[in-house]
């Protein structure tokens, strides 16, 4: 089985891998990264999130040398090498998977392990994680989409790398297909790999990611961690019979912020302040207001996300 | 430079059109020099061309070097796919994404031209040298050994020929693109040849320096410098006075295309966003 990966010791949990400074790329008239600032940090598991067409494989294609920047700079590890020798120490898939067709799996792998400059010793471990250990004679094209995706995600960390970047690791899959590549991340990301991971699916990047970068039109909206992308406290979902006296009792309470009716009825009251449901429940039963429906609920990253790219 | 080659070498040899064109073209070379030692029967006439004089020491290098030539388009095929089907498999991508840079990518590319132009100028040599054994007239070993320049025009002729191959690769993407683009530059170099000849003949300095007519320059026809065709045509009276030297001048010339289609191809690849 697989040899355990590199564990992020506290004293290294600093280090910065990746470093963007101002990176811009324009097309022509269209602007498609526009002056992105960020740093990876060793450890974590960042996420990248946009729309489609936002930029985010744009941003990767140029710290992995395939797009040329139009102006700003990054810097991987420290900029103690030039980009081709620290892509070496990266591994990294993009939208699809790209490999010679007429060779196997093995030869595409050993061929990559030729690139990066290790040893074939890490092939089999890293065809057995993907579970393709049984396939890898046979030649890459006759894989299936999830079958390639997973040889992929192999080849990537054949090199046991700093990092890992995925761009889109589930498009196009099936569902089967998808669940395979998530549980493999969890399982990489578990063994304390650093990950960026550039999705537009925001369940995939709640589910593994610490950090996330929220870019909308190249242009970067929020930096930091999966928690204070929207530092709220959770809100209620309330309904009840005596609207207006809720009403009026929300507006003396001290724990709520503010609060907004919606269509179906529905009184969403943000919390100012943790607070537990129960107090709420007991507080409007003495004041004769009977919930007939009571829910506390923390904003998921997709409700947080839709507000944070429609304010802009 | 070894791991260059050998990461080239390793995609030639899982490339399965690569192998098949490539010993095609191994086999047609050394079929092609047997041909010529096949005695013909024309009813009393026998005929074997290799008694014609053309496998005599040292007239044999030049012969063969060029003869053999006009095959180097099978592997122009070989190189060109190998090339383009790095864009289409965007392969090229993700090798550079492993860490391959542009320079190193187009330095394996040229490393592959390099091999390929030595295997064939290698087995021309030891063709040569074999049918040369077999019928030369002459056998001692400073004739034997004279006039080896032929082979090594052959060589640059290769080299020059397949870093066009590959830059019109790298630069239009499609192998079918690359050979049409490389039969229009044959057009286009025969009618400026044409227009020259006929129009402008203070020009003709021109011919030299295109990248085609400079590399077919490198081995000059032989076939005039044959015996049989140079009796016949004193005895018809008209004067040869050509030289069939390789030229110093040409191999520069060569030399230098191979360079500019080379450094253009890294300029190129790294302007582009992939």
């Amino acid at each position: 089985m697989a040899r355990a990966f590199r564990l992020t010791g506290n004293h290294l949990a600093l280090k910065t891998i990746l470093k963007l400074k101002e990176l811009t790329k324009k097309f022509g008239s269209l602007t498609a990264v526009d002056a992105l600032t960020f740093n990876i940090q060793k450890g974590n598991v960042y996420g990248i999130l946009g729309p489609n067409g936002s930029g985010k494989s744009t941003t990767l294609g140029m710290v992995l040398n395939v797009v040329n920047p139009s102006s700003g700079s990054f810097e991987w590890f420290g900029g103690e090498m030039n980009t081709h020798e620290a892509l070496k120490k990266v591994g990294a898939i993009i939208e699809s998977p790209n490999f010679y067709p007429s060779m196997s799996a093995e030869d595409n792998l050993k061929l990559v392990c030729k690139i990066k400059g290790v040893d074939y010793s890490r092939i089999d471990d890293v065809l057995e994680i993907v579970n393709l250990h049984d396939r890898k004679k046979d030649h890459f094209k006759s894989y299936s989409l999830g079958m390639k995706q997973r040889l992929a995600i192999a080849s990537a960390l054949l090199n046991d790398p700093e990092i890992l970047i995925l761009d889109e690791p589930t498009n196009g899959l099936d569902p089967q297909g998808i669940h395979q590549i998530r549980e493999i991340i969890k399982k990489i990301a578990a063994d304390g790999m650093t990950i960026l991971l550039a999705s537009h699916l925001l369940d995939e990047v709640e589910k593994v990611c610490s950090h996330v970068v929220v870019i909308r039109k190249g242009v970067k909206l929020y930096a930091g961690p999966v928690d204070e992308l929207n530092a709220t406290h959770g809100f209620f979902e309330l309904k009840s019979e005596h609207k207006d006296e809720l009403k009026s009792f929300l507006d003396t309470h001290s724990a709520i912020e503010r609060y907004d009716e919606e269509d179906s009825g529905l009184i969403k009251a943000i919390l100012a302040q943790p607070y537990e449901a129960k107090f709420l429940n007991k507080e409007c039963f003495d004041k004769g207001i009977l919930l007939t429906h009571l829910v506390k609920r923390k904003e998921t990253l997709e409700e947080q996300f839709l507000k944070l790219t429609k304010n802009q | 430079m070894k791991r260059l080659f050998l990461i080239e070498f390793h995609k030639l040899r899982n490339n399965r059109a690569a192998k098949i064109l490539s010993l095609i073209y191994f086999i047609l070379f050394s079929a092609i020099a047997l041909f010529a030692s096949i005695k013909f029967n024309f009813g009393s006439i026998d005929f074997r061309l290799a008694d014609q004089g053309i496998f005599n020491f040292p007239f044999i290098w030049h012969f063969n070097a060029y003869f053999v030539a006009f095959l180097k388009l099978f592997l122009a095929v070989v190189i060109v796919s190998m090339v383009s089907s790095e864009y289409t498999n965007r392969t090229l991508k993700q090798n550079l994404i492993d860490g391959l840079s542009k320079k190193e990518f187009i330095l394996s590319k040229f490393y592959g031209v390099l091999g390929f132009a030595i295997a064939s100028t290698l087995l021309l040599f030891i063709v040569s040298l074999v049918l040369g054994l077999i019928f030369s007239d002459y056998d001692e070993f400073s004739i034997i050994f004279s006039d080896l320049e032929y082979i090594f025009a052959y060589f640059l002729k290769l080299v020059g020929f397949f870093s066009m191959c590959l830059f019109f690769g790298i630069l239009l993407k499609r192998s079918a693109f690359a050979l049409g683009f490389l039969f229009l530059l044959w057009i286009f170099e025969g009618i400026v040849q044409l227009f020259i000849k006929f129009q402008a003949e203070s020009l003709d300095f021109i011919l030299n320096v295109l990248p085609l007519q400079s590399m077919s320059n490198l081995i000059i026809e032989p076939f005039t410098r044959l015996g049989i065709v140079k009796s016949a045509a004193t005895q018809l009276n008209s004067e040869f006075t050509k030289s069939y030297d390789v030229e110093w001048s040409t191999l520069l010339i060569v030399l230098a295309w191979s360079f500019i289609f080379i450094y253009s191809s890294w300029k190129l690849l790294q302007k582009r966003d992939l």
